[in-house]
Parts: C-alpha cells; structure tokens; sequence
C-alpha cells in the first residue's frame, strides 16, 4: 500500500451574509499512488471546493491533508510553488481558463516559465512540443489563439498546462463536462493512457455517474458537503447501501429501450448548506427518514474492508 | 396511422454572415404525428437548435435565411404566414421550452406574472384571472400557488425550468418544442422534470420535439428519434429502430462513445475527428471525414435518404447494405 494522500476530517467553511455556509464538512479519505478517487454529488455538494483545497486553490478551514506523509495543510509561498510541482489542476471550462490572448504554445509554456524550469530557450521549446504531442495537439495549431480551436483542443491545451511540470497528483474538475459525447470519449482516453504512461493519480470530480464509473478505482458521494458513502467503484454500482447513492443512480436514464424502468424520484431538492441543522443533511429528502435521522448525524463507518457509509439506517 | 400534427418538407436553413454562409439546416424532412414526442439527437452545431427556432419563426434575419423548404403545422406552411398570425400561433398553439431556466426567465417580473403574461396576450383575460390561472398553473408544476409573488432569484435551478414549463404550457400548446430541458440540471432534479413533463403530455395530449445530446432521456420520453449531422438527419425511425437497429456510422459511432453504466470497457470508442466547418461542408457526405466505411463515393456524392422500414430512414447507402445484411 503506497498513499500518495491522505486526507483527515477536512473542513471548507465560507463567511456568507446568511451565516457559515458548510461547502466541505469533515471529509476523510486516502488515495493510492496511481490510482483515481472519483467524486460525485450534485451542484452545490462541495465536490469542486473539495477539489480547490486539496490543490490549495483555497485554504482549509479545518482538518489535515497529508501528500507523501508529509502534512502540507498550512504552506507558505515557497513550499506552496514546491508543491504545484506534484499537484495540478484540469478545469471544466476550456472556454473560460484559457487567456484569450495567449497562444498555444505561450499557454502550456506557461508553467514551464513560472517555474524557471528551463535556462535556455531551446530545451523549454523541445519541451513544449513534446507536451502538445503528449496531449494530441498537431504542431500546426502551435501559434493559434484559443477561440480558433474547438472544446475538445481547448481542454487537450488544459491537459498539456497541467502536465507540464510532471506533476504526481491532478485534480480534474469536470474535465469532459462541457464537451460533446463524441469528443468526450476522445479526452477520457487521453487521461487513461497518460495514467498508465506516467503513473499519475487522479482525484476526479464530476457529477457524471457513467464517466465516473469508467475512469474510477475508488467513488467518492457527496451530499451537502459531507460524503455519504465511500467505496470501490464496482462495489458502488453493486452493492451501495446509502439511501441516497441509490436515489442517484436510479435517477440516470438509461440508454436502451425495452428494459424496465424503476427510477425512484426524490423529493425536494437540496436544502441550504448556510448553518445547516444538526442530523442527517439527506434526511428532509431521504424516503427512510426516522426521528433519529432528523436529530443525530450519522457517522462515518466502515462497514466492510474499503467500503464506507455515513447513515443509521444501514446495519452490516 | 395517426394524424400528422408537424410535416418539415426540404427545410433549408442558411446564416449569411458577410462572405461566409453558415449552412445549419439542409433539406430536413420530419414528421411528428399528433401526441407523439419526437427525439432530436446531435452535438453542439448539427443545427438542432436552428431547426426549432425555424419552426417557431424566431430565426433572427439578418443573418438568419430561410432558403427553402415548407413547415407544415397542421396543415398549413408557417413559412407563409405573417408575422401577426405567427405571433397568435406562437405560445398559444406551438410554444419552447429554452434550454437554459436561469436566463429564460425576466429576473425583475415576479414569476406569477411571467406566467400571466401569455394568458392575458393570448387569451385576453382579465388581470385577476389571469393571476389565479397562473397560480393554477404552478400547482400543476408541483410549486406552491402562494410562490406567485417571487422572483425568479428565489427559486433554485429546478424550479426555475418548472416555472418555464408552467409559462409554455400556460394556452395548452398543441406543439411543444423542449430545447435541453434538462441539461442545465442535477440528475435527480432531471428525473423530476421529465417525470413532470411525461405526466403533461399524458393528461394534454400534447406532442413534443425534444433536442437533446443524452440517448439516455431519449429512451426516457420518446417515440421517434431523428439523428442530426451537420444540418442534416442521418437517421430517422421509431425509438426502437435507432436503439437496437441504428445502423448510421454516425449513429453507431455515438452510441460506442458512451461509457456504459452496465459492463466494463477498458477503452472507450471516440469518433476520429470533428464535426466539419459549417461554412465549408465537403461536397459527398458530411459525414465522410470520419467515418470509418467512407468511400471515395463518399467523398464525391451525398447518400439518397432510403427507406428501410415503413418507420426507419436512413442517409447512408453503406448503413442500408448492413441492414439488409450484405456487409
């Protein structure tokens, strides 16, 4: 067992003009080098800000994160630019994290320079040319702007930035979200391959179960900023035991005719995450909703080797 | 067979932006039968969109052109009328649901009037009446009446599309024309609205065009499936045809795709390429570039639309011989 990170009772709390508004209430959880975590949960469930702490996008407001055992939770400046080094980000909009005055090159460059990676001109453009053919980018559109590229090219670019400094752990952001099926398929292969290249591990957010489930070793469910529910990702699809795991699952439609559909509707939505009551956040929507439920939070237990759950009514 | 509710007849849609010709819709042939929900499937840019701003004469022009065709609502070519008579049809007989709740709707209206509003251009009701109804009509959507007064910030994503819902099926449209419905929202919220919308179409009787990218709320709401490629249906059948007997590269191509929620793929299938430039489509077959049976008739000619079945049509001469079982 080789844990690339660890990470202990993290807490995310915003100041709003409502009150604390809980994104991330006491997440725990461990990776193994080489591997991927997929996080799931709806908008607003704090997968994303869980995403921009790890990576110290934001600051933790309480908890630990450990990275090869060593605890970086508070860094200063200079052992933060260290730690970009092993940690990257891949975000959702190719459209909007991009600077559209850049070119290809200039943009995955980029790191390369803040780092002062390179001394001399020629290795750091061998190195920018490698990168574009590591992500698939013909040398051709080099010297383009973003907005002459399509999505699919726009988050390869995504890709190349966060590769460039060979980092050891990337936090994808819903990398695949804002592109089409087709596309889609060609970018969740790209990261596969440079998984079993390099050997980099992947925390994976995304609220997109199939994806999830075929980029994934372990998934992570989230729900109003606590997780409901952590285990392999077969033994998800298999045998989840969270109320509300099984709601999401059964609400994805299935792409098939003739088969039967039991899809469970919830009902409600998502109640506020400012100053949440004490009990089980799910419980306003959960169909198995005790007393008990509405008074208590359920903590998070080990219920089989690797298989987590946070709920009372789950027994074994 | 039923009464045809929508007959598009070689509908050509053009953008003409200074020298280029944006060419979003060519030669579409649809019918929609009375009651029936017709599927639009395609990726961004295949024209879906266009297609629905066509039927419902919303094209901006400039630089929107119609360049031909005929829109046949029952009956009669939308493409002839004024822009008073499309005016009256528009919300009362065929109205849209846009795909995004959060600018679809006025943020400085309280939703109640928003929803008043068609009633009272429509239906020439009084203020008062016109009010109760639209309280009426959010009960329907499974919103509390007394949520009349708020406004549109107070509701979340969910019930915002509700509140659309509730303005589009305000005069009882014969046609519905959803554009992503759901796309905007979590798939739990997802399950709700389309539950809604089936439960609407099952008590109005109303027919529906649905434009979507997910096979999977095609499966869940559908009859009839059209496959859209560069302006163009590649593929047109019954929801069974396309699902089990689809055989369009395209198509096929779509489906391998998919990452399956049921078995294990090591390896997903993407499409090689992309969607072609709208302002330059190939001569033969737009979707030549990337298919992986092109020919060099391909190249060169566009396929015929053949008829496989009485209910499936397909764009592909190559699709028609896997069909028959020649390949």
């Amino acid at each position: 067992m080789d844990t690339i990170l660890e990470v202990k009772n993290l807490k995310k709390y915003f100041d709003t003009p409502g009150g604390k508004l809980h994104a991330v209430d006491d997440v725990s959880f461990t990776i193994e080098r080489g591997k991927t975590l997929g996080v799931v949960g709806e908008s607003g469930c704090g997968k994303s800000t869980m995403g921009r702490v790890i990576v110290h996008l934001l600051e933790a407001t309480d908890g630990k994160i450990f990275f090869e055992g060593n605890d970086i939770t508070r860094v200063n400046s200079a052992e933060l630019k260290k730690l970009r080094n092993d940690m990257q980000m891949i975000f959702q909009d190719p459209y909007s994290s991009l600077d559209p005055r850049m070119t290809v090159r200039d943009l995955i460059g980029e790191p390369l320079k803040t780092h002062k990676i390179f001394k001399n001109k020629e290795d750091y453009e061998k190195r920018v040319s490698e990168l574009m053919e590591t992500v698939g980018l013909a040398e051709r559109v080099g010297l383009q702007y973003p907005h002459e590229l399509d999505g699919g090219r726009r988050q390869r670019i995504g890709i190349a930035r966060a590769l460039a400094l060979e980092p050891k752990v990337i936090v994808c952001d819903e990398p695949v979200s804002a592109l089409d099926v087709s596309i889609q398929a060609q970018i969740l292969n790209l990261l596969m391959d440079l998984q079993d290249n390099q050997g980099l591990t992947y925390i994976f957010v995304t609220h997109d179960l199939s994806v999830v489930k075929h980029i994934s070793d372990d998934i992570l469910v989230m729900y109003l900023g606590q997780m409901v529910e952590k285990c392999p990702s077969k033994e998800l699809f298999e045998n989840n035991k969270h109320p509300y795991t099984k709601a999401l699952l059964s609400a994805i439609p299935i792409p098939a005719v003739d088969v039967e559909r039991k899809h469970e509707i919830l009902k409600g939505e998502i109640s506020s995450p400012i100053n949440p009551k004490p009990g089980c956040r799910f419980a306003p929507r959960c169909p198995y909703a005790t007393e008990k439920c509405h008074s208590q939070s359920p903590e998070l237990r080990e219920i089989k080797p690797g298989h987590f759950v946070a709920c009372h009514m789950v027994t074994e | 067979m039923a009464e045809n509710i929508l007959e598009i007849k070689d509908l050509t849609i053009h953008y003409v932006v200074e020298k280029e010709t944006v060419e979003a819709v060519n030669h579409v042939n649809l019918t929609l039968a009375k009651g029936e929900t017709l599927g639009l499937v395609g990726e961004t840019g295949a024209g879906k969109t266009t297609l629905a701003k066509g039927v419902m004469g919303i094209i901006p022009n400039p630089p929107g052109k119609i360049r031909g065709g005929e829109i046949l609502f029952e009956g009669e070519d939308l493409l002839k009328k004024d822009k008073k008579a499309m005016q009256k049809i528009r919300g009362e007989k065929i109205s849209m649901i846009f795909q995004d709740p959060m600018t679809a709707l006025n943020p400085v209206m309280t939703v109640g009037d928003q929803i008043a509003e068609v009633l009272r251009l429509h239906q020439h009701v009084s203020a008062k009446e016109a009010g109760q109804k639209a309280k009426e009509l959010l009960e329907m959507v499974g919103i509390p009446g007394q949520r009349a007064s708020e406004y549109p910030h107070q509701f979340s994503g969910g019930m915002k599309q509700r509140v659309v819902i509730a303005i589009a099926l305000a005069c009882r449209p014969e046609l519905l024309i959803a554009d992503e419905p759901t796309t905007a929202l979590d798939v739990t919220i997802q399950m709700q609205v389309l539950d809604l919308m089936n439960n609407l179409k099952k008590q109005l009787g109303t027919s529906m065009i649905l434009i979507t990218h997910d096979f999977g709320v095609v499966a869940e709401m559908c009859e009839k499936v059209a496959i859209m490629y560069a302006g163009e249906v590649v593929e047109y059948g019954t929801a069974r045809d396309i699902f089990n007997h689809g055989c369009h590269p395209y198509t096929r191509g779509l489906f391998e795709s998919l990452p399956s929620l049921n078995e294990d793929q090591p390896r997903l299938k993407p499409i090689v390429g992309l969607m072609p430039d709208p302002t330059k489509l190939p001569v033969g077959c737009s979707f030549a570039p990337r298919c992986p049976f092109c020919t060099d008739a391909c190249l060169e000619k566009k396929c015929e639309t053949t008829n496989l079945t009485e209910t499936h049509q397909v764009k592909c001469d190559y699709a028609v011989r896997t069909f028959n079982g020649e390949v």
